[in-house]
């Protein structure tokens, strides 16, 4: 648990599980439904031309996260 | 029943109908799956949210006549967002017969959620596994019956787009509507503390709810704390549960026993839905056997070059260029081909007039007013307008518009915007009032209102031939073949890359001042790259296209060449009505770069952009001595003649890029904004723009001497 990271520091083409969903409200339940809980695998797999949002790799889908999103997901690096 | 024809417009035909839902989380072909049984055109395109209404159709299987509503796509009937709601909403209160989940085979585990969430609200659902060809060649390989055992639900696997696996959805719709099946649904069941809490509320709710309401789905929302269902029940059925106090003692006895064993009601939603996520995982591992990765190498390959740093937007302007180029290229012949055509039968018409004695004002009314007018949108508008739309919905099946989105989403966070303005200005080009109705997918209302009052800030596919007629005649006249539409592409694209950040600076400009706020969170999903299909493609936009225009153009062009006529060949004193009417607005007109003419035929064309350049021509024929008029060298000496400059055509160009949105988009505005406020700023912001635009460039080119 110590090295836990927001998933926005994940480097692009690494693979995490979540540890902890900080965000609060309506996107946390967005985050949910997206099946992001304990233990869900995540890859980032690319960044944006400007570098922000990333697209990851959750569940069989692709979702694309800003910044500002993907720091309230704690993750362990796989 | 009366719910369904009152709130949810929806009328039986006899009340042996039978309603069935069809759900589905977005872009799993559940529109494909609609229009397949109906036999219905609702557009399907490859990215979340294209359905944001009930459409609904109706099919006749076994002699029976289905009435199939197709509700917005959804990742979770939670209610977080307005389509979710709308979803939900359906499910619990329009009693439908069945609810058919379609899900998509290539991506299971995650729509088996909706699956669940649905099957914890109703137990006549039948799933439809889409999508199978798809995840065939992916090898990816689905135990339906496994799956259908799991779930104690049917499950029918189907790839709609080919027509297979229909007829044996609607057979097991046909035994679950007719109840010649009765599913035993998996049982959704949390852990202890929670089914006690559950109970204690169900308990109370039973004797007060319509028996066809599920009483323990609704026991585990007031839980939940979802204030949306409330407001819903007190909607669809009349009443106010918190006003039941025997309920809301036992929600609180339920709340207090929750709190003791540590679940507030943020806990509460997060232990139901990881539940859920965990069956969904469960179930998919026991279903599904993967021959490789689960992703497309090929998509992801791609999504390098096209999403890349180095190339992504580049490569985004190319597109937008090629698309462009084939427009202005293609638009060419028939556009000639077209215009000799009409304009020959008008001098056919004209001899008969004349043959038949007719008097000048009825030749004048019919021919030179009506026909010609409507020969005009028909020759110049109708081909660009033919050839842009196919190609656009061709990127949009593909998956394009998404990755769009991608591209562009900083620069839209940097206007405190939404990403996913970016597939709403998109529409836009298509059509600006769908590109209105598309802002529905974004959940923050005042990212909403952004993203509706500049929607019109891109030119659509009425605007398109505007832009390509003008550019045409004043800046790319002088080149000769393919160098020429090489060249109009070259000043289109610059056109709407100039609309594109005047949108984006727009958004800034409302996000700090009328509209001020944070950008707020959101989730954009990039679905897999889908092979449109071409025929198909080209077949329905070219044809509900070209006959939506025609019918546009005969209800609206007709009239708008009539009153242009009269208002010519009227006189007040020694002037025509036309003539007063331009001169009053002249000495404005001229402040940007136009005259009083063109900002008329802008007015007139309020109904719809097509017609401004045929108004604009009528108008200048009207007052001038020309009567032939067959070609674009012929209208650019028209132009001419009225005392148009380069710099006319491009105040004319700006403003039809920034003046008020047609009248239906501004009803489209009205009718999803429920303001007039709104919708007088969505008309008001992109005409102040227009005029201030026009005036600073007509005003640098003076002071600098360049006219």
């Amino acid at each position: 648990m110590n090295n836990a990271i927001p998933l926005n520091q994940l480097p692009i083409g690494e693979r995490c599980r979540v540890v902890n969903l900080e965000a609060k409200g309506v996107i946390r339940r967005r985050l949910l439904d997206l099946g992001l809980i304990y233990g869900t695998e995540v890859e980032a797999l690319k960044q944006s031309p400007s570098g922000d949002p990333v697209a990851y790799f959750i569940r069989g889908a692709v979702i694309a996260l800003r910044s500002d999103t993907s720091s309230t997901i704690l993750v362990e690096k796989l | 029943m009366d719910i369904l024809e009152k709130e949810l417009q929806i009328k039986k035909t006899s009340p042996e109908d039978k309603i069935i839902a069809l759900a589905g989380n977005p872009n799993v072909g559940k529109s494909t799956v609609f229009n397949n049984l109906t036999g219905l055109k609702q557009h399907t395109g490859n990215w979340p949210g294209k359905t944001v209404t009930n459409a609904h159709g109706n099919y006749i299987y076994k002699d029976k006549n289905y009435i199939l509503v197709d509700l917005p796509g959804t990742y979770s009937l939670m209610a977080n967002s307005i389509e979710e709601e709308v979803a939900r909403d359906f499910i619990c209160f329009g009693n439908p017969n069945a609810t058919v989940v379609v899900v998509d085979a290539t991506c299971l585990e995650r729509n088996l959620n909706l699956v669940l969430q649905t099957i914890e609200m109703t137990s006549n659902v039948v799933v439809c596994v889409n999508l199978m060809d798809e995840a065939h060649k992916k090898g990816i390989s689905i135990n339906l019956e496994r799956l259908s055992n799991c779930l104690g639900v049917p499950v029918v696997g189907t790839t709609a787009l080919k027509n297979k696996g229909l007829d044996t959805l609607m057979e097991s719709v046909h035994e679950l509507a007719y109840n010649k099946v009765v599913p035993k649904p998996i049982s959704i069941i949390y852990d202890d503390t929670i089914e006690k809490a559950i109970d204690i509320v169900k308990s109370a709710l039973s004797p007060i709810l319509p028996h066809n309401m599920n009483s323990r789905w609704v026991a585990i929302k007031l839980l939940d704390g979802e204030n949306t269902l409330l407001n819903s029940i007190n909607k669809y059925l009349g009443f106010d549960l918190y006003k039941d106090l025997k309920l809301m003692d036992k929600l609180s006895q339920a709340k207090e026993l929750l709190r003791k064993e540590g679940i507030d009601s943020l806990t509460f939603r997060d232990r139901t839905i990881t539940h859920l996520v965990t069956m969904a995982e469960d179930i998919s591992r026991d279903v599904i056997s993967f021959e490789h990765g689960n992703y497309n190498n090929f998509d992801r390959k791609l999504d390098k070059y096209i999403t890349s740093k180095k190339f992504g937007i580049p490569l985004m302007v190319l597109l937008l260029g090629i698309v462009f180029w084939i427009t202005i290229t293609g638009a060419n012949y028939p556009s000639e081909m077209l215009a000799t055509g009409l304009f020959w039968i008008q001098d056919r018409l004209t001899d008969f007039f004349i043959k038949i004695g007719a008097p000048s004002w009825v030749h004048g009314v019919l021919v030179s007013g009506i026909y010609g007018t409507l020969a005009w949108v028909v020759s110049v508008m109708l081909p660009p307008m033919a050839i842009f739309f196919p190609m656009f919905t061709f990127l949009e099946d593909l998956g394009y518009l998404p990755r769009v989105a991608f591209n562009l989403d900083n620069y839209f966070k940097k206007s405190s915007a939404c990403g996913k303005q970016a597939l709403t200005m998109c529409m836009g080009f298509g059509c600006n009032a769908a590109g209105v109705i598309g802002c529905r997918i974004i959940d923050s209302p005042r990212e909403r209102l952004i993203a509706i009052i500049t929607n019109s800030f891109v030119p659509c596919n009425g605007r398109f031939p505007i832009l390509i007629a003008v550019i045409t005649m004043f800046f790319t006249g002088y080149f000769t073949g393919p160098f020429q539409s090489f060249m109009s592409t070259l000043v289109l694209t610059g056109v709407i890359v100039l609309s594109v950040m005047m949108t984006l600076f727009i958004s800034k400009v409302l996000s700090k001042t009328i509209l001020k706020g944070m950008p707020s969170t959101f989730t954009l999903e990039l679905p897999p790259y889908r092979k449109p299909q071409l025929g198909k493609v080209i077949v329905h936009s070219i044809f509900d296209r070209t006959l939506f225009v025609l019918g546009r153009a005969v209800v609206v062009a007709a009239p708008a060449g009539l009153v242009i006529w009269i208002m010519a060949n009227i006189n007040i004193g020694n002037t025509s009505i036309l003539s007063h009417c331009a001169n009053f607005f002249d000495p404005f007109a001229k402040l940007i770069g136009m005259d009083g003419y063109i900002i008329m035929a802008f007015i007139l064309g309020f109904p719809a952009n097509e017609i401004v350049i045929p108004i604009l021509i009528m108008s200048y024929m009207a007052t001038g001595s020309m009567l032939e008029l067959d070609s674009l060298n012929q209208l650019k000496s028209l132009l001419i003649d009225n005392g148009w400059t380069w710099v006319t055509a491009i105040s004319v160009m700006l403003f039809t890029l920034f003046h008020w949105p047609c009248a239906t988009t501004c009803l489209t505005i009205r009718k999803e904004t429920q303001s007039k406020k709104w919708t007088l700023i969505s008309l008001f912001a992109p005409t102040i723009v227009g005029i201030v635009v026009c005036f600073i460039f007509v005003s640098t080119i003076k002071i600098i001497g360049l006219v």
